[in-house]
């Protein structure tokens, strides 16, 4: 047995970095995933709440109302909807998860009066069914995309981008393109699937203004409509979703989750979340359009510190996708020796593509599928979100507001440089924000 | 009949007839070239518009048989799922996008992409149609009686193309296949709904995919 404690690992070449080219040389393929980027990266961690003090009184906590509610789409909708909480699920596809794991999810959101949104494979009855709120997208793919549905939706996403891959479509392994999954994308069965990244149909914002009058027109102008785009260039983006006509902007930052992308992708290209949520709202507030055209942010939201952050930059409300997954049960220890023969282990498990959940969450498979018990998942999304929820609200009422809208830059400090830069927020301590006069 | 003037009504008031109100004639005049005319039908309206349309006329169109004896812009028919829409003139680019089902109809052109994403719609064009038609084409019938631009059915799936003149060049993973007697039956047929019987089905070849790049395989990464 060698001793290893004194050899020395290269911090550019490192293990991980070893093992990614010794796969490549023997696949000859690049490395697809799911998960979001994992790589270390300014985040909301790195800002802090100032709190009341002698400036500024507390509310207390168990005794005084701290609103939380949020209405999205009443710029021009004339159906905007009011959800309980500033916490929505974002979209994730039947195909990319079980249809179990997607009744779950709307059964974990409807618990707590907030909203889910579909994917890139069209509306799955359980999930309508499920879902009090129910966000359809509009992909380029336009797998499944019928009026029917459409009318069915609460609101309407069209997605321009998403932040684990901006600028990339969808990717689906033929693994999981199963019978059902192929017929509602009128695929052939077991082809690997890959969406395309731009619409078929619009180029540009000034399309897209034509675009969206006319899923206006189709649906009697009754519902919401958001843009969603990955968090790239993000002041600009938001400026044209604006003027293209959307009810609600939804920014998602490079630590946005995926079914299925690949890992240079995901790691490389796109801006944190961090300074996409500055961005927007620096774009919204330009326009005169802050809290008249909502913000909603996701990528990398974990805890209700991190959506009381988000809020106090000036996101009207956060969506999560990983968490919610983690929420469900994904990555859960229980099935330990079964992720250990899938050559990973719990806390690591990022093979989504390749459809061997052994949670029956990121599969198709039948029996893996018929593991996820979508009640009980549902209960633990709800608990989940109601922890988000409550974390918010304490938070909240540290800086004596009672909204969480109320929250807002000034109760936040930066604990370093990077994060004071992108948030534009001051460095703890100082008045300090980088790169400002 | 009702008739909707866009000259004095809006795009809405029609938009709004078409869905829900009982199927019946649909006469509409001056439409200027407004987008979004006639999108979203519920039912088997029959609407006939008098002059050229704007981006996404006839959009996710469902029942209703539509005539534009005009021309038509981007997107026309654009995620049909079911009735007939017949341009007299040309249309642009993106005709029947991603469209479901039903027929459409061109007597004149259709621009760059027609087609594309197609899921189950059938198309005939009497003249030419651009680059990257059946861009993604994933089920249906494209007729071309003309000729076809670079890059016919790129990344094709399991749509059939129907090409009478001559095809600039093929894209990725699409080949000419074998025309059988069943395939002049089928495109016999789609002329016949049309209303086309100048061209015989001797005159046309057919294409289709050629199934080589639908799982990933680095061997054929050249060939994207």
């Amino acid at each position: 047995m060698v001793d290893k404690s004194w050899l020395k690992e290269s911090a550019t070449f490192s293990r991980p970095v070893i093992r990614e080219i010794q796969r490549a040389a023997e696949t000859g393929i690049y490395d697809i995933r799911g998960f979001g980027a994992k790589r270390s990266i300014p985040h909301f961690d790195d800002l802090v709440f100032l709190g009341a003090s002698m400036s500024r009184y507390p509310l207390e906590g168990y005794r005084e109302t701290c609103d939380t509610s949020v209405t999205l789409g009443n710029r021009f909708a004339k159906n905007p909807i009011t959800i309980d909480i500033p916490i929505t699920i974002a979209g994730m596809s039947f195909g990319a998860l079980s249809a179990q794991a997607k009744e779950a999810i709307g059964r974990g959101a409807s618990q707590m009066g907030t909203c889910t949104t579909t994917g890139d494979g069209g509306m799955t009855p359980e999930e309508r069914g499920q879902s009090k709120y129910l966000v359809y997208q509009y992909l380029p793919s336009r797998y499944g995309m019928n009026p029917e549905d459409l009318r069915k939706a609460d609101a309407i996403e069209v997605v321009v981008g998403q932040g684990a891959k901006p600028g990339g479509g969808g990717m689906l392994l033929g693994q999981k393109i199963s019978e059902r999954v192929a017929e509602m994308r009128d695929l052939p069965q077991g082809i690997d699937q890959r969406s395309a990244c731009r619409h078929p149909d619009w180029t540009g914002p000034d399309d897209l203004e034509i675009k969206i009058a006319e899923l206006r027109e189709i649906t009697d102008w009754e519902k919401p409509i958001f843009v969603k785009v990955g968090a790239a260039r993000t002041f600009y983006d938001v400026t044209l979703a604006v003027k293209a006509g959307a009810d609600v902007v939804v920014v998602d930052g490079m630590q946005g989750g995926t079914a299925a992308t690949q890992d240079v992708f995901i790691e490389h290209v796109g801006i944190p979340t961090l300074p996409a949520v500055r961005a927007a709202v620096e774009a919204l507030q330009e326009l005169d359009m802050h809290r008249k055209v909502q913000l909603i942010v996701s990528g990398g939201i974990r805890s209700g510190a991190d959506v009381a952050k988000a809020l106090a930059m000036g996101a009207d409300a956060v969506s999560i996708g990983t968490a919610a997954l983690i929420a469900l049960g994904d990555n859960n220890e229980t099935y330990e020796d079964e992720y250990n023969k899938l050559g990973t282990s719990a806390g690591f498990y990022d093979d989504y593509q390749d459809g061997k959940d052994p949670v029956g969450i990121s599969t198709q498979d039948p029996a893996l599928s018929a593991r996820l018990d979508p009640v009980a998942a549902g209960r633990r999304l709800a608990n989940y979100l109601n922890v988000l929820t409550l974390e918010t609200q304490t938070l909240a009422r540290a800086c004596g507001k009672s909204h969480v809208h109320n929250l807002e830059p000034e109760d936040l400090a930066a604990l370093t440089i990077e994060a004071a830069a992108m948030a534009g927020v001051p460095l703890a301590g100082t008045q300090w924000i980088p790169g400002r006069l | 009949m009702a008739s909707f003037n866009l000259a004095d009504s809006t795009v809405r008031e029609l938009n709004q007839h078409l869905h829900g109100s009982v199927a019946g004639k649909v006469s509409v005049d001056n439409p200027g070239g407004k987008h979004s005319v006639a999108v979203g039908a519920t039912d088997a309206h029959d609407v006939e518009i008098n002059g050229n349309v704007g981006y996404y006329c006839a959009g996710m169109n469902a029942e209703a048989s539509i005539v534009v004896n005009g021309h038509a812009g981007p997107g026309l028919a654009e995620n049909m799922m079911s009735g007939r829409v017949r341009v007299t003139g040309s249309a642009s680019q993106y005709c029947a996008a991603t469209a479901h089902g039903g027929l459409v109809v061109i007597e004149g052109d259709a621009s760059s992409r027609c087609g594309i994403s197609m899921k189950g719609v059938d198309i005939v064009v009497k003249g030419n149609v651009g680059h990257m038609s059946a861009f993604m084409a994933q089920t249906g019938r494209l007729v071309v009686c003309g000729d076809a631009g670079d890059a016919l059915g790129d990344s094709i799936y399991e749509a059939q193309l129907y090409i009478r003149g001559n095809v600039e060049s093929l894209g990725a993973d699409c080949e000419e296949k074998e025309m059988r007697a069943e395939h002049k039956e089928a495109l016999r047929g789609l002329l016949e709904s049309a209303g086309i019987s100048e061209f015989s089905v001797d005159e046309f070849k057919r294409y289709g995919s050629a199934r080589k790049l639908y799982n990933f395989n680095i061997d054929n990464a050249s060939s994207y």
